[in-house]
């Protein structure tokens, strides 16, 4: 039954549709799967009762010819989503106990349309992290080595179970969110596709909040069709999420396989950042090299303010997390320390639940906001926001979309950026900026390094523009022919 | 700019987090580092530039100011670290 699992979802809805196989298979050779990759960590809670039973009631839709756009297909949830009586921790020790009585917009999207939960996706804790080290479950381990090499890697984060439990072959697909690039960093690194959508098109209500004006959520998956296809089911006006955008969802997958050809393509001059590693330069111009085979026009643009967008970055995404994480009082939910009294109850129990890269985060944002410093930091970094959302409608004014590298590296191995937030906080140079202007991102994967591991392009597209980062997407994707799988070793 | 020991302690306190000292100077060392790479933005010229409050540029939506869901105790409570009744149980408020 292991081939079930290398399936595409594309393939695996057709053999749905065509009676070669049923969910209750498919879905148990994925609980298989998850159960034999444990040594990844990737999922921090497997739901093999309910995955089977959720398949039996897809068969039985199937059957009736009442089978959904999505129907029998198991997916992964990152654990940041909230699902109905089923734990739901962020990663974090502060909701290590937390069992939600409410269904997140996102997830209840994918059930009607008939999806399968296999169970709940590790991430950083809090979706804090570049590396899935912060979690209060350990960190995942990616499925991939570099060649000759056993040392253990990271499959990127936030979203690092996602993205290792689809590069595994633990899901056909999982769900993810993107605050700073916790969406498109950990597909580059695991030679999965990722994108987070334009800001607003999947409502936020029930996923777990980090930076409410940055966070987004999208799909990881195996191919560019695929998460057209789960993209759909996951967006839509949700009034329960007011800044969900009340647009029409148009059918991403018929976007997949459009000739691209006349469309203009932005190459801007400041993502060649100093210490770039000459392959992922190499990766550049071949990602250029396949666009303008493929039709499209080659324009060097510039982004003048790019490389404010991490600081700016780390003062707007903590200040919103102060303000987020303040919730986690230990008084209606979540660990509540045993203390003398309200205060010391307070500061126990956030003492005792966050992690410490949260809790830095949460000194750095509670400072940028206090008094004093509220306008000599978070004003002048919501200003510097808007100078490079403005970048961004200047290149648009010229070009259709915009083609870069996805990470400034390959993985790197567990522990090896631990020391240096810094240094961490890096990872995110080239996908941090779209957040920031609220715009669609993608990340295809385009090819190995000498070492074998995974690289990724980034396409970035204007608002509500998916259709167009689908398209051009697709043609990277046929372009690179990229069939690299990690090879088994857990 | 330097934060010292003093502003994390002030800090912790306005964040509700213990924290233990010896934690205290590694903190302020740590976020010293981060806040003087985040001195850059200064560069930046801001001038008569609106502040970005939001990625989506459109008012905020409006609805009737109606109870759209409630009465519905035990969903609510089901999380309580500790309950009496229909009641969150919390630490004595005032003395």
């Amino acid at each position: 039954m292991s081939s079930l699992t290398d399936l595409t979802l594309r393939e695996a809805l057709d053999g749905l549709s065509a009676r070669t196989f049923s969910s209750e298979e498919l879905t148990r050779a994925h609980v298989e799967a998850v159960e034999a990759a444990r040594p990844l960590n990737a999922y921090i809670l497997e739901t093999p009762e309910k995955a089977l039973d959720m398949a039996r009631a897809s068969d039985a839709r199937r059957a009736a010819a009442e089978a959904g756009p999505l129907d029998g297909v198991p997916l992964g949830i990152k654990d940041l989503f909230c699902t109905d009586g089923v734990r739901t921790t962020a990663g974090s020790r502060i909701l290590g106990g937390f069992t939600p009585t409410y269904e997140s917009t996102v997830t209840s999207q994918l059930w009607r349309d008939g999806a399968v939960m296999l169970g709940k996706l590790n991430l950083d804790e809090f979706a804090m992290g570049s590396s899935n080290e912060t979690s209060a479950f350990g960190p995942v381990v990616s499925p991939w080595r570099r060649r000759g090499d056993t040392a253990p890697l990271t499959p990127g984060g936030s979203s690092g179970g996602s993205a290792a439990a689809v590069a595994a072959g633990l899901c056909l697909g999982a769900t993810a969110t993107d605050t700073g690039g916790s969406i498109r960093q950990p597909a580059a690194f695991t030679g999965t596709v990722g994108i987070k959508p334009t800001y607003g098109r999947c409502s936020r209500w029930g996923v777990v909040a980090f930076a409410s004006s940055l966070d987004q959520a999208g799909p990881i998956t195996r191919t560019v069709e695929d998460a057209a296809i789960l993209l759909k089911s996951m967006s839509g006006h949700d009034p329960k999420d007011s800044t969900s955008l009340d647009v029409e969802v148009p059918d991403f997958a018929s976007f997949v396989g459009r000739s691209v050809k006349g469309m203009r393509i932005g190459v801007p001059r400041e993502y060649r950042v100093d210490g770039m590693p000459a392959e992922i330069e190499a990766l550049w111009e071949q990602g250029i090299a396949w666009l303008r085979d493929a039709g499209c026009e080659i324009v060097e643009v510039s982004l003048p303010h790019t490389r404010y967008a991490l600081p700016a970055y780390y003062i707007v995404a903590p200040a919103e997390a102060s303000s987020n994480l303040a919730r986690y009082d230990g008084m209606r939910y979540g660990l509540r320390a045993e203390a003398s009294g309200l205060t010391d109850t307070y500061e126990k129990s956030r003492a005792e639940g966050f992690g410490e890269e949260v809790k830095r985060r949460i000194l750095i944002g509670t400072y940028v906001l206090s008094a004093g410093y509220y306008d000599a930091y978070y004003l002048r970094a919501l200003k510097v926001r808007r100078r490079i959302a403005d970048d961004f409608t200047e290149a648009f004014g010229k070009v259709d979309a915009l083609l870069t590298p996805t990470a400034p590296s390959a993985a790197f191995a567990l522990g090896e950026n631990a020391d240096d937030p810094v240094a961490m906080y890096l990872n995110d140079i080239f996908t941090v900026t779209v957040n920031l202007a609220g715009l669609p991102g993608m990340s295809v994967p385009a090819g190995l390094d000498a070492r074998g591991l995974p690289l990724g392009l980034q396409l970035i597209g204007r608002p509500l523009d998916e259709g167009l980062l689908f398209s051009l997407g697709g043609a990277i994707e046929a372009a690179a022919g990229f069939t690299a799988k990690p090879a088994r070793w857990w | 700019m330097a934060i010292d020991a003093a502003t994390v302690r002030k800090v912790a306190r306005l964040a509700r987090i213990a924290e233990p000292e010896a934690r205290i100077e590694p903190l302020a060392r740590e976020i010293s580092g981060i806040m003087d790479w985040i001195e850059q933005l200064s560069e930046v010229d801001i001038e008569g530039v609106e502040p970005m409050t939001s990625a989506v540029s459109r008012p905020a939506p409006l609805r009737d100011d109606v109870v759209t869901e409630g009465g519905d105790p035990e969903r609510i409570l089901a999380n309580a670290p500790r309950r009496a009744g229909d009641f969150f149980v919390v630490p004595k408020v005032v003395e």
